[in-house]
């Protein structure tokens, strides 16, 4: 690994950018998501910001139980997202559609659209919890970054 | 000429997903359209092939910021239809409970209203601030979000030690004065950016239906507390705060002064907290034919449940949910029209939207 790919992943590690979209969920995990990011727990110490655009993003937070209306829009911003990229679920609901499961209106989990690299379960999930698992998708991100573009292509 | 502007469903400005279609002549907005349906998960059917205990669980994930109101409401529902009379302890709780939601609910609403007013500091503050609330609703309920307090006949679980909440809540008490409320009732930035804006008129109130703080900003004293007290409000004594202007800094105002309106209630319930069951019932519940309604208060106004049961059935026939959005929604485009594009996130936040409420 040269210099730059050292740089690089160091920077991808300590300094994620969040993108935070609603597919339906309650509001519950939402509001915890952004009481991550305020004094108490203060997700910056970690580097993390959220983002208010999927382009300028490196981790992809999802709540909610996927909707059929969200369906399309999900994919649409995932794939907005740069490579490499990682995806944190949050809640139950995009884990197993959680209390809403049998809905009609529904279309989850969230992984039959798109790859997932961390659960973070819970019915809302605890800010501290929300933190660990965007550490952990920051490391994933890192580990997939320091990797040649090729193998990432033929992965995809 | 005039242009369409859309915003949404997927805006990085938006909490939820909704989409508004503003149409401009220039700067100014000259009519709004407001889509929803994107939170849409069906639950009113789900509700129908639950069962009276899961149906408390399904229920409290319509919202996840008044997680309480609904089950609260639903439960009182279900009393009625079963004839259960929950204990008193368990009505003062509620309050208790009730309360505190308001409390975080506003709180939360102005550290959004400040973001949005381009006040990230006050954001913060208003969320640190918030944090002690949920400290006093997680030391009561071991959750922060989803507390699962009602059930039919009383509550879950006791308030073993009510006068040492009462320091929590004074402290909380304290900080509301010294910092949040000056801040939205006497500093410059707040004033200049809410006064005049978003005016929503006596006459279009009333004729829009609007509820809650919406409607008391706009000078109608409707509060349901006061008008048809349920759970132990009957035995609290408040004011109803109502503003004239019916812009966005009344709403401001009616929250600023119904958050301490709110500390007043629940220092009055903890401190007279009766002793005694907090529920009530050997886990034979028996549901009579008919349909029940129940009213509550909700932070953001009226709510409305109609639950329909036929005998010997476990599921509810049909369970109705009327969410104050759904009321205070189409007054949004009265508000908006002739006010500066710029304004109208300010503007539709004011009403303290709730669309995963409406759409359920
Ligand atoms: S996991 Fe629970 S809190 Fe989170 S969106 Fe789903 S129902 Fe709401």
């Amino acid at each position: 690994m040269n210099l730059w790919s050292r740089l690089m992943c160091s920077c991808r590690r300590r300094s994620p950018w969040i993108f935070h979209m609603n597919s339906g969920s309650c509001n519950g995990c939402d509001i915890e998501l952004v009481a991550s990011l305020t004094p108490r727990y203060d997700a910056e110490q970690l580097g993390v910001r959220l983002e208010g655009s999927p382009r300028h993003a490196d981790i992809l937070c999802i709540t909610g139980p996927v909707t059929r209306n969200s369906v399309h829009a999900i994919e649409t911003v995932y794939g907005q997202v740069c490579s490499p990229k990682a995806v944190v679920a949050i809640g139950s609901c995009p884990a197993t559609t959680n209390v809403f499961i049998d809905s009609r209106v529904l279309d989850g989990p969230l992984n039959r659209h798109i790859p997932v690299d961390v659960f973070v379960p819970g019915c809302p999930p605890r800010p501290d919890a929300i933190l660990q698992g965007i550490a952990k998708a920051a490391e994933i991100l890192a580990e997939r970054g320091s990797r040649p573009l090729v193998n990432e292509e033929n992965q995809q | 000429m005039s242009y369409k502007i859309p915003m949404g469903p997927y805006h990085p400005a938006l909490e939820e997903p909704y989409k508004l279609d503003m149409i401009c002549d220039g700067e100014t907005v000259s009519d709004a359209k407001l889509h929803i349906g994107f939170n849409f998960r069906g639950i009113e059917h789900l509700a129908e092939t639950r069962n009276y205990i899961q149906v408390i669980a399904l229920m409290e994930r319509v919202c996840g910021i008044c997680s309480n109101i609904h089950t609260l409401t639903l439960c009182q529902a279900m009393e009625k239809l079963t004839g259960i009379e929950p204990p008193l302890r368990a009505l003062y709780i509620r309050v208790v409970m009730a309360e505190l939601e308001r409390l975080h609910s506003h709180v939360l609403w102005a550290g959004i209203a400040a973001k949005l007013m381009g006040f990230k500091t006050m954001f913060m503050t208003c969320f640190a601030l918030r944090e002690k609330v949920m400290d006093v609703l997680q030391a009561i309920s071991g959750n922060r979000v989803n507390y699962s307090m009602n059930r039919i006949g009383g509550v879950n679980r006791d308030i073993e030690d009510p006068l040492a909440l009462l320091s929590m809540v004074e402290e909380l008490e304290r900080e509301m004065v010294h910092t949040i409320i000056p801040i939205f009732t006497t500093s410059t930035t707040a004033t200049l950016r809410c006064a005049g804006i978003g005016i929503l008129t006596n006459e279009k109130a009333i004729s829009c239906g609007v509820v809650g703080p919406t409607a008391r900003a706009s000078g109608v004293p409707q509060d349901l507390r006061r008008a048809a007290p349920y759970a132990a409000y009957s035995e609290m004594e408040f004011d109803v705060p109502v503003e004239k202007a019916g812009d966005v800094r009344a709403r401001l105002l009616v929250r600023a002064l119904e958050i301490m309106q709110s500390c007043r209630i629940l220092r009055q319930a903890l401190t007279k907290m009766p002793s005694g069951e907090f529920n009530t019932g050997d886990g034979k519940i028996v549901f009579s034919t008919g349909t029940a309604t129940s009213r509550v208060e909700a932070p953001r106004g009226e709510v409305v449940y109609s639950v329909s049961w036929k005998e010997n059935s476990r599921n509810p026939a049909r369970v109705h949910v009327r969410t104050p959005t759904f009321q205070n929604m189409p007054a949004i485009r009265w508000m908006v029209i002739g006010a500066r594009l710029a304004d109208t996130p300010l503007i539709q936040a004011s009403i303290d939207p709730c669309y995963s409420c409406t759409d359920r």
